[in-house]
């Protein structure tokens, strides 16, 4: 399994192959085994429960640690530039990031392509201001299995799951949700 | 008829992808005339219900097809159909080509199944260019795999086979 895009910047810190397809492995062994076979069974699960915590290098180079987002709500995005829905949704969150970030919203993208180049051209078009990483399997499997796209979590201040959306989903039902989780303490 | 209809619709817009070197591969994702090749317009006869692939992957009688997957490698990866392989994302020039070139020794009526599932069927932008390479180089026995929504709820989430890695 490749897993080039998390190189140097994956589960482990020091980003080896080897424990790179190592943890890959073993997370779809836990979806596998341990979670019922399915992976929407894990992803449901996930509910309420707190959100696997992940490291990766974002598009510049700088860390992103999920654990370090304590205290603020999460909307955490998988996404692809070939995904058509997905560029629906992202001016949205560019919107909210700008208006509610001072508030406590942090919106992180989780690109699922296969190709950075092409990620930092839509990213750089579409003027994405929050930190924007790719995915790999190891980071879909973490999170129940990123299957179709797009796919949002909200992610409590307590670093706990509070919503999942799976494909095209109303925006003004996302934004609902996250402002709800910004209200409570 | 329709289905010569639907697919020079789309035609200037897969003669763009087949052109990919003249064109930066991320301005195809933004072209308006993708839209004319979405899975979408797959005409309905050449379509397969998940239910009935399975069943036919399932049978010890009868052909098995060729079950290519033409959507992301990364979602491949997760998950994809047991015994498929993958075979580039239909979107891309790279991508067709890696088809071309997979299928070109196969007779031209052979049994292929095409299927994607990264997004809802009228937005997959993998499928429809995919679809139509195979028929314009003249293979006569393809179906696209229709996957409502994504993989992971049509397919993985109805308990049917797997694998994973790439």
């Amino acid at each position: 399994m490749a897993v080039r895009n998390c190189a140097g910047a994956g589960l482990h810190p020091r980003g080896s192959r080897f424990w790179n397809r190592l943890l890959a492995g073993l997370a779809l062994g836990a979806l596998l085994f341990g979670a019922g076979a399915h992976p929407a069974f894990a992803a449901n699960a996930l509910l309420n429960r707190k959100a696997p915590v992940f490291q990766r290098k974002d598009l510049s180079g700088a860390k992103l640690d999920l654990a370090r987002y304590k205290g603020k709500v999460v909307l955490l995005n998988f996404w692809a530039t070939w995904c058509a829905p997905c560029q629906t949704e992202m001016p949205a969150f560019v919107a909210w990031q700008r208006e509610s970030g001072a508030q406590g919203l942090q919106v992180i993208g989780i690109s699922m392509d296969d190709d950075a180049d092409l990620v930092r051209k839509l990213v750089a078009k579409l003027n994405v201001n929050y930190p924007v990483a790719m995915g790999d399997e190891a980071l879909g499997a973490l999170y129940g299995g990123v299957l179709g796209l797009p796919l949002t979590y909200l992610i409590d201040k307590h670093g706990v799951i509070r919503a999942r959306f799976q494909g095209e989903t109303d925006l003004a039902k996302i934004q609902k949700q996250w402002k709800a989780l910004l209200a409570q303490p | 008829m329709s289905f010569d209809f639907c697919w020079r619709a789309g035609s200037l817009a897969l003669l763009a992808v087949l052109l990919g070197a003249q064109t930066p591969i991320h301005a195809q994702f933004s072209a308006p005339a993708q839209a004319a090749l979405s899975a979408s317009s797959i005409p309905a006869a050449e379509l397969l219900q998940p239910e009935e692939l399975n069943r036919i992957l399932q049978s010890k009688a009868g052909d098995h097809p060729l079950v290519l997957q033409v959507g992301s490698h990364l979602l491949f990866g997760e998950a994809h159909i047991a015994g498929s392989e993958y075979a580039g994302a239909g979107s891309q020039a790279t991508g067709l080509k890696q088809l071309q070139d997979r299928v070109a020794s196969l007779p031209k009526s052979s049994f292929m199944v095409l299927y994607c599932g990264c997004c809802p069927w009228g937005r997959c932008p993998n499928l429809g260019p995919a679809f139509k390479l195979l028929h314009d180089l003249g293979f006569t026995n393809v179906k696209a795999l229709y996957i409502a929504d994504n993989f992971g709820s049509n397919w993985v989430d109805k308990g049917y086979p797997v694998e994973h890695g790439r």
